[in-house]
């Protein structure tokens, strides 16, 4: 109970007083993240548009592999970009280990399964007359994907936050290629860990809060644009 | 109905209470202790002939050495084992141990790239050492993680005589207002690399930089000697009285914690104090080089 207490005050303690490594922290935490997600959501989302709306063979395939990809560890993630990025291997003289753009390339593939498979869901959701009807108005097939994108917005917005979720909750990629260097690639959840390694407890959870605190923000601020949108199309 | 109910409870309550014996007949001791010295593989020869000898399963937690303390001080142990003398000598004096069993001492090295860009090779001063990294700004990786070693380093940025700055967060602490310090040379934003992590993950850090840092000599001796690829970083900087590693031993004091058990945690402590403990660890060898030199009389 003590450790609640004191936790809770605590981060209200430095999120009042605007601490500036609690800042530097938040940040970090938030460029990263949101790269991630726009990248990924740059890739994922078209991908998975591509792959609903064709027939292929092995097209099952795919989407058992993109579904079994929904649960790559991150660790596994981090050591496969690490033996890329590490200074004996092929990408080492570009220096990427231990700097931002490693986490977020990790954060990446982490991520493109999660938008990849969710968007294909929001679109296989959206009932086949949209199709059909854009198609007897005469629509082009780009025209037709904007009528498809636009009724499947909602579903895909989901997509991208959940991807935002993941990857802003993430330790384990952020740990092996950020390095948890202080006032460069500390991010919360890698802050949270050295924390708690310490023995620091208070701080952790102090930590972990604030996390919530930015998470609770910023999925406000998603569900407000969502929410606006999705009246106006009704 | 209520038959059904009563029997079961009789099982549960039965169940409960074998289970209660099973393991007040098992002698199991649990100890925290460093990184460093679950990695030098010492335990893994130590604890089965102490197990021979006592019957004693010996539950190993590994962990920085501030959360090794903090498990002695909320009783989640029986006994700790670790190497930071002044702050083992304050958990004592706090109550939370019993006392403190000199055990054994190794010693820190001061490691870099080969080439040596600053020039600390054959130095055996510290803290001149790293005097001379500041001074050129060459990238230093710190533990960074409160551990035994991040505290020896903290020392001995201290004995170098460069300008140091404190920062510090303020917290709750059992309802009050406390600090979190931590020291950094000034100015050193660009080339002091604070990463709170273990030993093994410094190293290979200050390998991918080729960058300076302190490591305790076991854990750099596995990476240079038992480890494929070896890591290129050379020792330049070693036997300076400052660069002494003591470890000790200490009971959680069941006074504060009652159900620790004390009974097991003297007699590791008997053992590991003995002449075999302490001749164990003196033919100890890592990749054919001594580790530790014993410390008990």
């Amino acid at each position: 109970m003590d450790l609640l207490f004191d936790s809770v005050s605590s981060a209200f303690i430095l999120l009042l007083s605007f601490d500036r490594e609690l800042l530097e922290i938040v940040l970090v935490s938030l460029n990263v993240s949101f790269a991630a997600t726009i990248i990924a959501s740059v890739i994922g989302i078209p991908s998975g548009f591509l792959i609903a709306h064709s027939t292929f063979a092995g097209k099952r395939i795919v989407l058992t592999m993109l579904n079994t990809l929904l649960a790559l560890p991150t660790v596994v993630i981090g050591l496969l970009v690490y033996s890329f990025v590490s200074r004996r291997a092929i990408l080492g003289p570009l220096d990427l280990l231990y700097t931002q753009k490693a986490i977020v390339i990790g954060q990446v593939i982490l991520i493109i399964p999660v938008i990849t498979t969710l968007t294909i869901a929001a679109i296989s959701r959206l009932d086949q007359r949209y199709r059909m009807t854009a198609l007897t108005l005469g629509a082009n097939r780009v025209q037709m994907a904007v009528v498809i994108m636009k009724e499947a917005k909602y579903g895909i917005c989901a997509a991208v936050i959940a991807a935002f979720g993941r990857v802003i909750a993430e330790v384990g990629i952020s740990m092996m290629l950020g390095g948890n260097v202080k006032g460069f690639t500390r991010t919360m959840t890698t802050a949270m860990a050295l924390e708690y390694d310490k023995g620091e407890f208070v701080l952790a959870v102090a930590l972990g809060i604030t996390l919530m605190t930015f998470a609770l923000v910023i999925n406000a601020l998603f569900h407000f644009f969502q929410g606006r949108t999705h009246s106006e199309s009704v | 109905m209520l038959r059904k109910i009563s029997v079961l409870t009789t099982l549960a309550v039965f169940l409960l209470f074998a289970g209660q014996n099973a393991v007040a007949e098992d002698k199991v001791l649990k100890m925290s202790t460093t990184t460093s010295t679950q990695a030098s593989g010492l335990l893994d020869l130590l604890l089965p002939e102490f197990k021979n000898d006592t019957g004693i399963d010996v539950k190993v937690i590994a962990k920085g050495t501030g959360a090794a303390i903090r498990d002695g001080v909320d009783g989640n142990v029986d006994v700790i084992f670790v190497h930071a003398k002044s702050r083992e000598e304050k958990f004592v004096a706090d109550g939370y141990g019993t006392k403190r069993y000199p055990v054994m001492h190794n010693d820190f090295v001061i490691i870099g790239p080969a080439a040596d860009p600053v020039g600390i090779k054959g130095m055996s001063d510290a803290g001149k050492a790293l005097a001379k990294i500041a001074g050129q700004g060459a990238v230093f990786v710190s533990r960074g993680d409160d551990s035994g070693t991040h505290t020896k380093e903290q020392f001995l940025w201290k004995q170098s005589g460069v300008e140091l700055v404190e920062k510090s967060q303020t917290i709750m602490k059992k309802g009050k207002q406390t600090e979190v310090k931590y020291l950094a040379p000034a100015g050193s934003e660009a080339w002091y690399m604070s990463i709170g992590q273990g030993m093994g993950k410094t190293i290979t850090f200050a390998e991918e930089k080729q960058g300076y840092t302190m490591s305790d000599r076991g854990t750099y001796i596995k990476f240079k000697y038992g480890k494929t690829p070896a890591v290129e970083l050379e020792v330049l900087t070693e036997g300076g009285d400052d660069l002494a590693n003591p470890y000790g031993i200490i009971p959680v004091n069941p006074a504060k914690h009652p159900y620790v058990k004390n009974d097991l945690a003297m007699e590791f402590v008997t053992w590991i104090t003995s002449e075999k403990g302490q001749k164990m660890i003196g033919d100890y060898r890592l990749e054919g080089k001594q580790l530790f030199y014993p410390d008990a009389k």
